[in-house]
């Protein structure tokens, strides 16, 4: 340790900034990771079907099963698809504020009972009160895979010419509907007036 | 009011923790004897008052005080006693008062066992040690305090996750934090170093047993990880690249470049300021771990529950400490290397190789980074939703450990400084080519998956042929061996065992799914399953699903199985627990599916050959990191 | 804390255990008609030889569960992971490709649902940023050693230990 040290060589300068880069870089990261982390939707995918047509189907409808109902027959308005089983918590808890959205009238609001027995879903019906215009029955639920559902509960919001404009995993809350439902639903609604013929103006 | 006491006692233990940072830190640098002396006592203080806090802690569980809001989400009045004592770390409050635990034991470890340090550079590793519990323990009673009261006191606990009650919880995360936290220490040291611009023989000397231990642990702390998740999660799966797992699995490949160029450091002087670089970035890589697991950035079934605060906490503390540390590298590191000419080296040397190996365990490193990153940063760029998983690690990591594999049989061998490239491979080619043929014939005799099967024999026996061709040479020339070289047979031999297990393991594994009634079986290759029925039991906080299946192999009986299917009381949760017949050259392991009505079953079995061998290759690491550790040489003055 | 009594401890664990069973039937009493279940075909798959059965479980191990916290479609016990696992399986029946059926899915799931990340240019970084770093570190091996091997003086043979 007493000889005399060979001059020294300085860390080369392309390292220190690649190591200045990479560490401010993965701390950029980190930072947005932290902010994203206390979202609630942090985890919940996107739905592919925004913008694309609504898969094509044909299902019974639950009260009666002998009717059943076709994609093509919901066009011509818009609709909203709410995804339920009576075997799912969330779907009760988000069944209230749902209700009261549907006797608004606004829009047609169509029940899609997922991988249930029907007597066990008229049963929930007759016990929570039916707020569904009608409701469709997929009991292998062959038909939610081609809408890319994941869980329970889950809402679409379809347009009059059967394009999917919205999707909402989790129970609803009034929050989501008055700040994401109801604004997608303008759109949807003020689309459709446009595409109306005009009336020509009388003399 | 015990557990207030428990507050008061990691209060207390803070102010130790203070006390360890700024006297001995100070007195360093101004070589004020008396300050530099506060480091031991404050150190063993700072252990003795977090014991106590712990110990506090554990009571409550035991006596299953539910006024503790920790003790009331993490236990139960039926759980079992043996795990009301591994609950304590079952969540993220108790398993961060262990991390300190631990972190203070690491501390106290390195007070006792430092005669021989200089009183300077001892103040300074307890003063960065004690800068690092200070974080800690800031973090644990800020946000995190596991003595929250709850207030009124439930009459019932949530209860512990019932996939953590398990011998597994009790043994896996004190051993990974003891490695995980034990890179402190080298840590520590580097800065050490750094702030007294001196890295010397001395020093590494130091450094080296700590590096190895902490490492060594580790590695027994990953194992226990993933031979856990094999027999509890009920799939037969041994290794995921979850982030979680991925965010322990970065520092050990980091101290595994770490150990190596440490080797190189104390024995030829060179590469001191990649080994200083390593050292800090293996901690970091441990920090940065704990930061992933416990902010909720990352999404995995193992990692604690979300909260934005305890993440923005930790990410400031740690760009804190790494940014500190990485600055002063960058201002003080230049001054430590040298161009000197007796550590110069030709291409065909020992130090070539070895900086190969740093290179290539810095890349796996960083893939494995980038592909556990990879998600938010897409996410970040308006990429989309990207998933990176198993396809993508397990691709990457065999062609960046490929050549690894290939040249570690040279390392021990080739001379330091120059050798002769053609005498070396003329020693090893035979060996080489024996390891082809051993593939060759394992690719012509595997039921499935030859090419695999081929690989892993290939890999497994030219690393074992190579490692035993040193031990020739040695025996042929003086016949000594030390405990480090010990280790380093035991780590290779080690890795050798582990590379035949994973390979053969994923080439040879037989998975089948079928209905059974009672008294059918099924066959999967050799062996034949039997189905007898199941029955209920009762456990102590559950009730289950308990099947009877007998397994045989050539009409040789083997075993009785016991699959279960448990309900827990506590919140309705369903647990496969499997059935495993473990044996050297493989597992039967059976799992029960649904209940199919009439007493049927479905019935799942997987043959599991060689799958041992995984975690006995690791533990054959870990004794070599702990071997190498006690060789004489470190303990020279 | 008081310590149990040592005199009748076989009395005490009956007592321990039957109150220990009324608790988890009561426990159960009131859990069980709310973990109600979805309707679910809880028989195993049905392959037609052991070549479909590898290629399924190979496959099944590259998809994601579209509902977990990064569990692989192999793994998951989850509601729709049955499903789809069931829903690939018919259509590798029905002859279409693993290229097909993972198109199948990723046009219902978005690309989430591969957990081997597309070669494309967007994934650019993950797939060649490894090998390129190897790459460029290789160079930077080659010059080190290049610069140390250049005027070495033999090390001291004495102070050579392995």
């Amino acid at each position: 340790m007493s000889d005399p040290r060979p001059a020294s060589r300085p860390l080369p300068p392309v390292a220190i900034v690649i190591g200045v880069l990479f560490f401010f870089g993965l701390l950029g990261l980190m930072i947005y990771g932290v902010m994203k982390s206390g979202a609630p939707d942090r985890d919940v995918l996107p739905s592919a079907l925004i913008g694309k047509p609504a898969p094509a189907f044909e299902l019974p409808v639950l009260h009666d099963p002998h009717i059943k109902v076709s994609s093509t027959e919901l066009r011509g308005a818009p609709y909203v698809l709410n995804v339920w089983g009576s075997w799912c918590a969330a779907c009760r808890d988000e069944h209230p504020i749902l209700t009261r959205f549907a006797e608004t009238k606004r829009v047609r609001v169509i029940g899609y009972n997922w991988k249930d027995e029907p007597a066990d879903a008229l049963r929930w019906l007759e016990q929570l009160g039916n707020p569904f215009v009608l409701v469709l029955s997929d009991i292998e639920g062959r038909t939610a895979i081609d809408w890319g559902v994941t869980a329970a509960p889950e809402t679409f919001l379809v347009d009059a010419s059967g394009v999917v404009r919205w999707k909402y995993s989790g129970a609803l809350s009034q929050r989501v509907i008055d700040t994401q439902l109801i604004p997608e639903l303008e759109k949807v609604e003020r689309a459709h007036a446009d595409a109306q013929p005009q009336l020509p103006a009388s003399p | 009011m015990l557990p207030e006491l428990g507050q008061i006692l990691l209060v207390t233990a803070l102010l130790m923790a203070v006390l360890q940072t700024v006297l001995p830190l100070w007195g360093a640098h101004r070589g004020r004897a008396t300050w530099m002396a506060v480091a031991r006592p404050a150190a063993y203080a700072q252990l003795a008052l977090l014991l106590g806090a712990f110990g506090v802690l554990t009571a409550a569980f035991v006596t299953q005080d539910f006024s503790v809001r920790y003790v009331a989400e993490n236990s139960n009045s039926l759980l079992p006693l043996a795990y009301r004592y591994s609950a304590v770390w079952g969540a993220h409050e108790g398993s961060l008062l262990l991390w300190a635990l631990v972190l203070a034991l690491w501390c106290g470890a390195v007070a006792l066992w430092s005669k021989r340090l200089p009183a300077e550079v001892c103040a300074r590793v307890l003063g960065v040690l004690g800068i690092i519990s200070i974080g800690f323990l800031a973090f644990l009673i800020f946000t995190s305090n596991p003595f929250a009261r709850l207030i009124p006191a439930p009459l019932e606990g949530r209860d512990l996750n019932p996939l953590l009650q398990d011998p597994g919880l009790i043994i896996h995360p004190p051993m990974l934090y003891i490695g995980y936290v034990g890179f402190s220490v080298p840590f520590a040291f580097a800065i050490a170093a750094l702030l007294e611009g001196r890295v010397d023989a001395r020093w590494l000397r130091w450094t080296r047993p700590w590096t190895n231990v902490a490492w060594g642990f580790l590695t027994i702390g990953i194992a226990l990880g993933s031979w856990w998740a094999y027999y509890e999660l009920g799939w037969g799966g041994w290794w995921f690249w979850d982030p979680v797992e991925n965010a322990s699995f970065m520092p050990w490949l980091a101290g595994a470049a770490l150990i190596h160029s440490q080797a190189v450091t104390e024995k030829r002087g060179s590469f001191a300021s990649w080994t200083l670089l390593l050292a800090i970035a293996a901690f970091a890589l441990s920090l940065l771990g704990t930061f992933l697991v416990r902010s909720g950035v990352l999404t995995s079934v193992h990692s604690f529950a979300a909260d934005p605060s305890r993440g923005t906490f930790i990410l400031i503390f740690l760009a804190l400490v790494i940014g500190g540390a990485l600055l002063l590298y960058a201002l003080r590191a230049g001054a430590l290397t040298s161009d000197d000419p007796r550590r110069g080296f030709l291409p065909t040397s020992r130090e070539t190789l070895l900086l190969a190996n740093n290179l290539l365990l810095a890349a796996a490193c960083g893939m494995v980074l980038l592909g556990t990153l990879y998600p938010l940063l897409a996410d970040a760029l308006g990429l989309g939703k990207v998933s990176v998983g198993p396809p993508y690690f397990g691709t990457l990591f065999v062609v960046l450990m490929a050549p690894l594999v290939a040249l570690l049989p040279f390392g021990p061998l080739v001379n330091w400084q120059r050798d002769q490239a053609s005498r070396r491979l003329a020693m090893l080619a035979p060996w080489a080519g024996l390891a082809v043929l051993l593939g060759v014939v394992a690719y012509f005799m595997a039921p499935q998956g030859a090419l695999k099967t081929a690989a892993g024999v290939t890999g497994a026996a030219w690393v074992a042929l190579g490692t035993a061709r040193f031990v020739w040479t040695r025996l042929r020339g003086n016949g000594k061996f030390t405990a480090e070289m010990v280790g380093m047979l035991l780590a290779h031999g080690g890795v050798a065992v582990f590379l035949a297990g994973a390979l053969l393991v994923e080439a040879l594994n037989v998975q089948r799914e079928v209905a059974l009634a009672p008294g059918q079986s099924l066959v999967v290759g050799t062996y034949e399953v039997r189905f007898e029925g199941v029955d209920h039991q009762q456990g102590p906080n559950y009730v289950a699903d308990r099947g009877h299946l007998r397994v045989f192999q050539h009409d040789r009986q083997l075993a009785l199985l016991h699959p279960e299917k448990r309900l827990y009381a506590s919140g309705g949760q369903v647990m496969t627990e499997a059935g495993i017949h473990a044996r050297l050259n493989g597992d039967v392991y059976v799992a029960l599916g649904e209940s199919l009505g009439n007493n049927a079953w479905a019935v799942r079995v997987h043959i599991k050959p060689f799958v041992r061998w995984i975690w006995l290759g690791a533990l054959l690491m870990a004794l070599g990191g702990f071997v190498t550790a006690a060789d004489r040489r470190f303990r020279r003055p | 804390m008081p310590m149990p009594s040592r005199s009748c401890p076989l009395r005490r664990n009956r007592f321990v255990r039957l109150a220990s069973v009324v608790l988890i039937a009561l426990t159960l009493a009131v859990a069980l008609p709310v973990m109600a279940q979805a309707v679910s075909d809880p028989t195993p798959l049905q392959y037609r030889d052991a070549a479909e059965e590898a290629r399924f479980h190979a496959l099944v191990a590259e998809l994601r569960c579209v509902q977990c916290q990064n569990q692989s479609l192999a793994d998951s016990n989850a509601q729709i992971a049955h499903d789809l696992r069931r829903e690939v399986l018919v259509l590798m029946q029905q002859g279409n490709s693993d290229a097909q059926i993972k198109q199948f899915l990723v046009d219902r799931y978005g690309e989430f649902v591969l957990y081997r990340p597309p070669m494309e240019a967007r994934n650019a970084l993950l797939w060649f940023g490894p090998p390129v770093a190897l790459l460029i570190g290789a160079g930077v091996l080659i010059w080190v050693v290049r610069r140390r091997s250049r005027g070495i003086e033999p090390m001291d043979k004495s102070e050579e230990r392995w």
